[in-house]
């Protein structure tokens, strides 16, 4: 490998990355009217998707475009009339792109936004002037919460159905101050809007001009990229071993790369490092991105590490940082808040497979400590786990993980259970 | 020892490298999950992405899959050129298997001579699955492709036949994707899933990627039809009362030959092609694909049929 290059190299003169953010709410509250405003106002919707909508909402005999049908994706919910699945949409400002995980805000459908939440970093939660705080706006919160999402923005829509009247407002942001406190979330903002017209959310609009504060779109703008936040402890979760072992090649007859992303912090080369469970200790000798030979590597990046010693390192291993080796846990147990997404209960007499990072172990549920009721937020008493039930349990495991809290790592800190049967994934869990 | 450099806090990437850095993570994770994967070549621009995200993924090593391409024998030639010299250029395994063999064979039966043989291309795939006992086929679609792919999983559970139930997918929660399959089930995985047309582009642009001629602005014979451009080929010929027109055209996608549409354009660089996606109004599918423009849930039916 050549001369040392530093990265990243920017690719163009402002580009602000990438964001993931969560809709919630359901379709009463006009979740599907912001997304379409949204994508219609930032010039994503192309012509003929436009001419589609338009047909089948005259056909509907409705007088204007109905943006919700932009988001109402396939056959089979079109004809139940309700949405059953994580829907992804994408568009960018030319500044940052955006994803858009569209989540359900039915009832039963708990799985979905849990799946949805699981890689955002800023949700957007919908309540309707009209209604105010409701059950469901507190269980789209809990959810929000539980599953680690670093930013929550309250927007309250239809504001034009309320006469755009301030005190609407203020008395909603009142409400959902004292459950969120109750609730321990500290980072929450607001925002007045109406998606049917377009008000403060790409553009101001005149009706709201009592509101200072920024549009949606300026919000999303300038919200935090995930792993910008705090300093991070290296991880790195083995996924592939590369061994070219080529013959002609003297240079590569011992190489050994150990691939992977790195899933927080950072790594230079140099950096002593140790691999666990094993406890093996190396140094980085080189970093290599691409082909390309770097001299660190940042979080979310895709790299091949090559040590100085030989050691023997597989796919599940992880490497961090010496200094830190304390900072992990190896452990045969786990305690856990667990969704359960499958029809089928948990059966505890089963042993279920474990995935975390690229690891895996076989799992027995080792006790239930209670059900968090999403709805009144309180913790009930259990004895089986169901589909869309939210549940503190604890697994004991064949082999150990390596595991972070999930509040300080949502990447070492998620695992997912699958079911060897039918290899279904049928639950997600946070470590405590 | 001292580090070269210290490391930067809080840098974060840009967006082209984050797509690039998740999609060499999921390549990764098929290769470290599954024990048979291939990966679907077939020249056009998604899959030329594949494969250089394939070299930054497994290079100095050999791709850990052979390439495969599923070929109905109606493709522009330039595109199979193309794909010849880029798989031999990589040095890396090219399986082709045809739809015409499926034709012989009697498993694809065509309803009329000029029928496209875009959907029989299911048939063919499956029997090459089966033939190789592949248990992943690494694909380029892209979730802002059409209505159907917008809830489709990176790793997207095929059953025995081949059969996509779109209510009966995997959850997939955080970046832990599950590829364990059952013999004759197989994952399809779509690396490239967050991408757009634009994004693809871009990144053509950033890698300096080679592509076959025809996505460029050149000038063909064509025939305007159901609002779409169609070319005049042996396969598509001129119908009587057709007004042929000699236009600049360039191709978006580069399918079958019987459904795919160029469109209308100067761009005869991927600079040109950039700015006019970016101020495109017509979607990709849209604008090139006469297959889907039947029905809306049209791409719904194909999937649930076994369609990549």
């Amino acid at each position: 490998m050549s001369a040392i290059e530093h990265i990243p190299e920017f690719s163009a003169p402002v580009d602000n990355g990438l964001l993931r953010f969560l809709t919630c709410g359901s379709v009463d509250d006009g979740k599907s009217t912001l997304i379409g405003r949204l994508l219609y106002d930032t010039k994503a919707i192309l012509a003929d998707t436009l001419h589609a909508i338009e047909r089948t909402s005259q056909r509907r005999g409705m007088e204007a475009i109905d943006l919700s049908l932009l988001t109402d994706g396939l056959l089979a919910e079109r004809e139940q009339g309700i949405t059953i699945d994580v829907a992804y949409r994408y568009f960018s400002t030319g500044r940052r792109k955006y994803i858009i995980a569209d989540a359900p805000g039915h009832e039963q459908y708990t799985r979905n936004m849990v799946t949805a939440a699981s890689t955002a970093n800023l949700a957007i939660i919908l309540i309707d002037a009209r209604k105010g705080v409701l059950t469901q706006t507190r269980r789209h919160s809990c959810l929000a919460h539980l599953v680690g999402i670093p930013h929550l923005l309250v927007a309250v829509n239809k504001m034009d159905l309320v006469g755009y009247d301030r005190n609407v407002f203020e008395r909603i942001c009142d409400e959902y101050r004292k459950f969120a406190r109750q609730l321990g979330i500290s980072d929450v903002r607001f925002i007045p809007l109406s998606a049917l017209n377009g008000d403060m959310v790409v553009d101001r609009g005149d009706k709201l001009d009592w509101y200072q504060g920024p549009t949606l779109i300026d919000i999303l703008e300038s919200a935090p990229a995930a792993h910008s936040e705090r300093d991070e402890r290296f991880r790195f979760p083995v996924q592939y071993v590369c061994r070219p072992q080529k013959a002609d090649d003297p240079l590569l007859h011992d190489y050994r790369g150990f691939m992977g992303r790195v899933e927080s912090g950072e790594i230079a080369v140099g950096d002593e490092v140790v691999v666990l469970p094993s406890e093996r200790r190396s140094r980085i000798k080189h970093i290599q991105l691409g082909g390309r030979s770097v001299s660190y590597a940042l979080a979310e990046q895709s790299v091949t590490l090559l040590l100085d010693e030989e050691i023997d390192i597989s796919r599940g291993d992880m490497i961090m940082r010496s200094c830190d080796e304390k900072s992990a846990l190896v452990t045969r147990r786990i305690e856990a808040m667990l969704c359960w997404l499958s029809e089928s209960p948990l059966d505890a007499r089963r042993k279920y497979l474990i995935r975390q990072t690229t690891r895996e172990s076989r799992g027995l549920l080792d006790g239930i400590a209670y059900r968090l009721d999403i709805n009144s937020l309180e913790q009930v008493a259990a004895d089986r786990i169901g589909m869309n039930d939210i549940v503190r349990v604890a697994f004991r495991l064949a082999h150990p993980l390596v595991v972070d809290r999930y509040s300080e790592n949502r990447a070492t800190g998620a695992f997912i259970v699958i079911d060897e049967s039918t290899n279904d994934t049928v639950g997600a869990g946070m470590i405590l | 020892m001292t580090t070269l450099a210290p490391a930067p806090v809080r840098q974060t990437l840009d967006h082209l490298d984050w797509l690039e850095a998740e999609a060499i993570y999921i390549l990764r994770e098929v290769a470290g999950q599954c024990s048979n994967p291939a990966l679907l070549f077939s020249g056009g621009k998604d899959s030329i992405v594949l494969l250089r995200l394939a070299e930054k993924a497994f290079r100095p090593g050999r791709f850990p899959f052979p390439l495969l391409h599923i070929d109905t024998g109606h493709n522009y030639s330039e595109v199979i050129d193309f794909r010849d010299a880029r798989a031999c250029e990589l040095g890396e395994r090219l399986i082709v298997r045809s739809v015409e063999s499926s034709m012989a064979r009697g498993t694809v039966r065509l309803k009329s001579s000029d029928e496209s043989r875009n959907k029989h291309q299911s048939v063919t795939l499956l029997e090459a699955i089966d033939e190789f006992g592949f248990d992943a086929c690494i694909g380029g679609a892209r979730r802002d492709e059409e209505k159907a792919r917008a809830k489709e999983r990176i790793f997207s559970f095929r059953d025995e036949f081949g059969g996509w139930d779109p209510k009966n997918q995997r959850p997939e929660l955080w970046d832990l994707l599950n590829a364990r399959v059952h013999r004759g089930e197989n994952i399809r995985a779509f690396p490239i899933s967050n991408w757009t047309e634009l994004d693809v582009w871009q990144y053509i642009a950033r890698e300096n990627l080679g592509l076959p001629p025809i996505y460029f602005a050149h000038t063909r014979p064509v025939v305007r039809r159901g609002g779409l451009l169609q070319p005049v080929t042996e396969l598509t010929p001129v119908r009587e009362g057709d007004a042929v027109e000699l236009l600049r055209v360039r191709f978006r996608t580069v399918g079958d030959i019987t459904c795919t549409a160029p469109v209308e354009s100067e761009a005869d660089t991927v600079a040109k092609i950039i700015a006019e996606t970016a101020t495109t109004t017509i979607t990709e599918r849209g604008a090139t694909r006469l297959d889907d423009q039947a029905s809306e849930a049209a791409m719904e039916q194909r999937k649930k049929e076994g369609y990549f």
